[in-house]
């Protein structure tokens, strides 16, 4: 435990300045595969446990797309797309045959598919990790805003992702598709029998997730270095945002995430060797004192 | 007339053998032919993948040549590669099953260091030879209770780059006054011990430096954005890295864009290795590292003809795991020559003390250490890397006998000697 050198930082601007850019750019990233994650469940009531797999497909695709292309915003835009596409097929074909199953059928497909995505990625992209390399448009010295150093591509990154939340909150609060996705997650029944197609609503969620997904992995794969199996140590941090914030709440996804983010910018500064422990006792607490996460609606 | 049917019985009783001498010449013939099953155990899937397909394929392009030039006696090499998926209860699964039910003579152990203690006592328990090609935890081969005698190692050992690295980083350390040093690395065994031991004799041979904060990120962590903030927040001077693969590669990116390297100079005993040089795309000018394997290191013709056998068999660059495990290939058959047999106890007692001609020796000769059945006289070294080929224009190769009194005073310390 490092107290001192914690009290220090808080008391100087460059300190916060770097530490609170660094929470927000690990929430930002955990945010994106988080609420898919989260949209998934809250609306389909499916726990996607490959989704860590969505997030590597993504990155391999961004690579491809970028050497092809040589453009970041098509590599992550090909990310996106390809791993929605992929992911519709996927419920189509079979999550949707597991929905009404238990959960350990909807685990065990998922984990089949985790296995099959890592040989698929050795088959096509090889056993080798990979790096995409910073774009050219990037290669740029880091701005010092009060002292503290915030990389220039990072502050893209925290903007697209700030993007996207706007979006996803528009769209699930103020749309015409927003309000049928949430009648859906409240009542497929009842959703079903006013004539709309729930299994079409269900397969364009489980494909948005996945797109998000994907984008999350195309976005970061400038700093990410890829590698089949990549995709489960964020499967597990989205896990936890996910549970913080309130299992299928996007909202409360972005608030996990940032929360994750800070404890761990914050946290490896004040307790170096118990990042990790932070991380998942900020959990257990949540679990504790409310069961259903911070913006979770408790089940009746 | 009486000795009529002793006679008779006689020449059945010669040509009975005569016919089962015939008959069973075949059999005898194809055990001499019979190959020699090596069983090799190593990490064909999950995220470090490629360094067993390095392992693998490194044992075979040496097992192929040994056997395109007649083999032992008319007997050729078999390997029996089997994955472990890089967990010591598989490889220990593995190990036993290949002896036992593959028939494999002798174990060429490509398991990092959890897989290679796992190995090691499967061999003991069934009295096998094993040749370790990849564990570099030095307590495998110098500590006596570890220690068994058909038990080998092939591979480099943290205490020797700890050695060579702390002097090299010493003297640049003296040159730029460098005083305030922070580490980062994995947080495991071998992250922890490399680091302490390269710190140790970073003080030993420059006892100015501080060490004022260590960071400790996880193995396969995907984002060490806190982990560079934290370095930063630090100041230090230098900064010395036991990360690798995937994960040095990550941090080499993440940290770039922070320009830690602007003002710093950064010691990863692991950078210069292929897998990490290609994979990262701009390697920042100034970094040092170890050598784990190139082809200009040592810069022989030997070493670079291997290299491009490699290259044009694989149509990839070898890593620090292929040149171990064909220096291991190498060792086994040549003492399998030199003691005319391929029994593992014969080959055993002709390994210890052996020197073979080898690309990857100092000298151009590799020595088994007769008192700790570990390799000496490989090509250590450290230097500055470069953005591009041949990456480590001036290695200053590690001084063996140096290596070997600061290691004799290591093993005493740590009662192994």
């Amino acid at each position: 435990m490092e107290l001192t050198a914690l009290l220090e930082c808080l008391g100087s601007v460059s300190c916060i300045v770097t530490q609170s850019s660094t929470g927000l750019i690990i929430g930002a990233l955990l945010f994106l595969v988080a609420a898919g994650l989260t949209l998934i469940f809250g609306v389909l009531g499916v726990i996607n446990f490959a989704h860590g797999s969505f997030y590597m497909l993504g990155a391999y695709v961004a690579l491809t797309a970028y050497r092809v292309t040589d453009s970041y915003a098509l590599a992550a835009l090909a990310a996106g797309l390809g791993v929605g596409a992929f992911a519709w097929v996927f419920e189509r074909f079979f999550m949707r045959r597991v929905y009404q199953s238990d959960v350990l059928l909807q685990l065990l497909v998922c984990y089949a598919f985790i296995l099959i995505l890592d040989d698929v990625v050795k088959i096509v992209w090889g056993a080798e990790f990979q790096s995409m390399g910073m774009p050219k448009s990037f290669q740029m010295p880091p701005l010092f805003i009060g002292g503290g150093v915030v990389p220039v591509f990072y502050v893209y990154l925290m903007l697209a992702a700030g993007l996207i939340a706007l979006l996803l909150w528009f769209t699930l609060t103020r749309t015409r598709m927003g309000k049928i996705i949430r009648a859906a997650a409240q009542n497929p029944a009842m959703t079903s029998a006013l004539g709309l197609n729930t299994r079409l609503i269900y397969a364009l969620v489980f494909s948005f997730g996945g797109l998000l997904a994907g984008l999350a992995g195309g976005l970061a794969a400038p700093v990410r270095s890829m590698s089949p199996g990549m995709g489960f140590s964020i499967l597990i941090e989205s896990f936890i945002v996910t549970v913080i914030g309130g299992m299928g709440s996007v909202s409360g996804a972005l608030l996990g995430a940032l929360l994750i983010g800070m404890i761990r910018s914050f946290g490896s500064i004040g307790f170096p060797l118990f990042v990790e422990g932070l991380m998942f006792l900020s959990m257990v607490l949540i679990l504790v004192f409310k069961p259903s996460g911070i913006m979770g609606k408790a089940q009746s | 007339m009486s000795k009529q049917p002793f006679a008779q019985r006689r020449t059945l009783l010669k040509l009975g053998a005569v016919a089962s001498a015939g008959l069973a010449a075949p059999f005898i013939s194809r055990a001499q032919n019979k190959p020699i099953r090596i069983g090799m155990p190593t990490i064909l899937s999950g995220r470090v993948a490629m360094l067993g397909q390095a392992s693998s394929n490194a044992a075979t392009l040496e097992v192929d040549k040994f056997n395109a030039a007649g083999g032992f006696n008319g007997r050729k090499i078999e390997l029996v590669i089997r994955d472990s998926k890089g967990q010591p209860q598989e490889a220990a699964r593995v190990a036993r099953e290949l002896v036992t039910s593959e028939n494999c003579e002798i174990l060429l152990d490509a398991e990092a260091s959890s897989g290679a203690f796992a190995v090691h006592e499967v061999a003991r328990d069934l009295g096998v030879l094993v040749m370790h090609s990849v564990s570099e935890t030095s307590s495998l081969s110098a500590d006596p209770k570890v220690r068994t005698p058909l038990g080998f190692r092939c591979a480099r050992q943290g205490i020797h780059d700890a050695i060579v690295g702390g002097a090299y980083a010493a003297q640049i350390a003296k040159a730029k006054n460098l005083k305030r040093w922070m580490t980062v690395s994995p947080d495991y065994a071998y992250g922890r011990d490399t680091t302490s031991e390269f710190i140790e004799y970073l003080k030993f041979f420059n006892p100015s430096v501080e060490v004022i904060g260590d960071v400790w990120p996880k193995l396969f962590q995907a984002d060490y954005t806190e982990s560079v903030t934290r370095l930063l927040q630090g100041k230090p001077q230098a900064i010395y890295s036991a990360l690798w693969g995937g994960d040095l590669t990550s941090f080499i990116d993440q940290a770039s864009i922070y320009g830690l390297f602007n003002e710093r100079e950064f010691f990863a005993v692991n950078m210069a290795d292929y897998a990490v040089l290609t994979a990262v795309k701009n390697v920042p000018n100034g970094l040092h590292s170890g050598n784990r394997y190139l082809k200009s290191f040592p810069n022989t013709p030997a070493n670079t003809h291997w290299c491009n056998a490699y290259q044009a068999r694989f149509k990839d660059l070898p890593l620090n795991w292929a040149w171990q495990n064909a220096a291991a290939v190498q060792f086994l058959t040549t003492a399998m020559k030199k003691a005319n047999s391929a029994d593992g106890k014969k080959v055993a007692d002709a390994l210890r003390g052996m020197t073979i001609d080898s690309p990857f020796g100092n000298n151009g000769k590799l020595t088994m250490r007769a008192e700790d059945n570990t390799v000496v006289d490989y090509a250590v070294g450290w230097g500055a890397l470069e953005p591009k080929e041949p990456f480590m224009a001036k290695p200053s190769p590690g001084n063996w006998k140096q290596i070997a009194e600061l290691e004799m005073q290591w093993k005493k310390r740590k009662s192994f000697a």
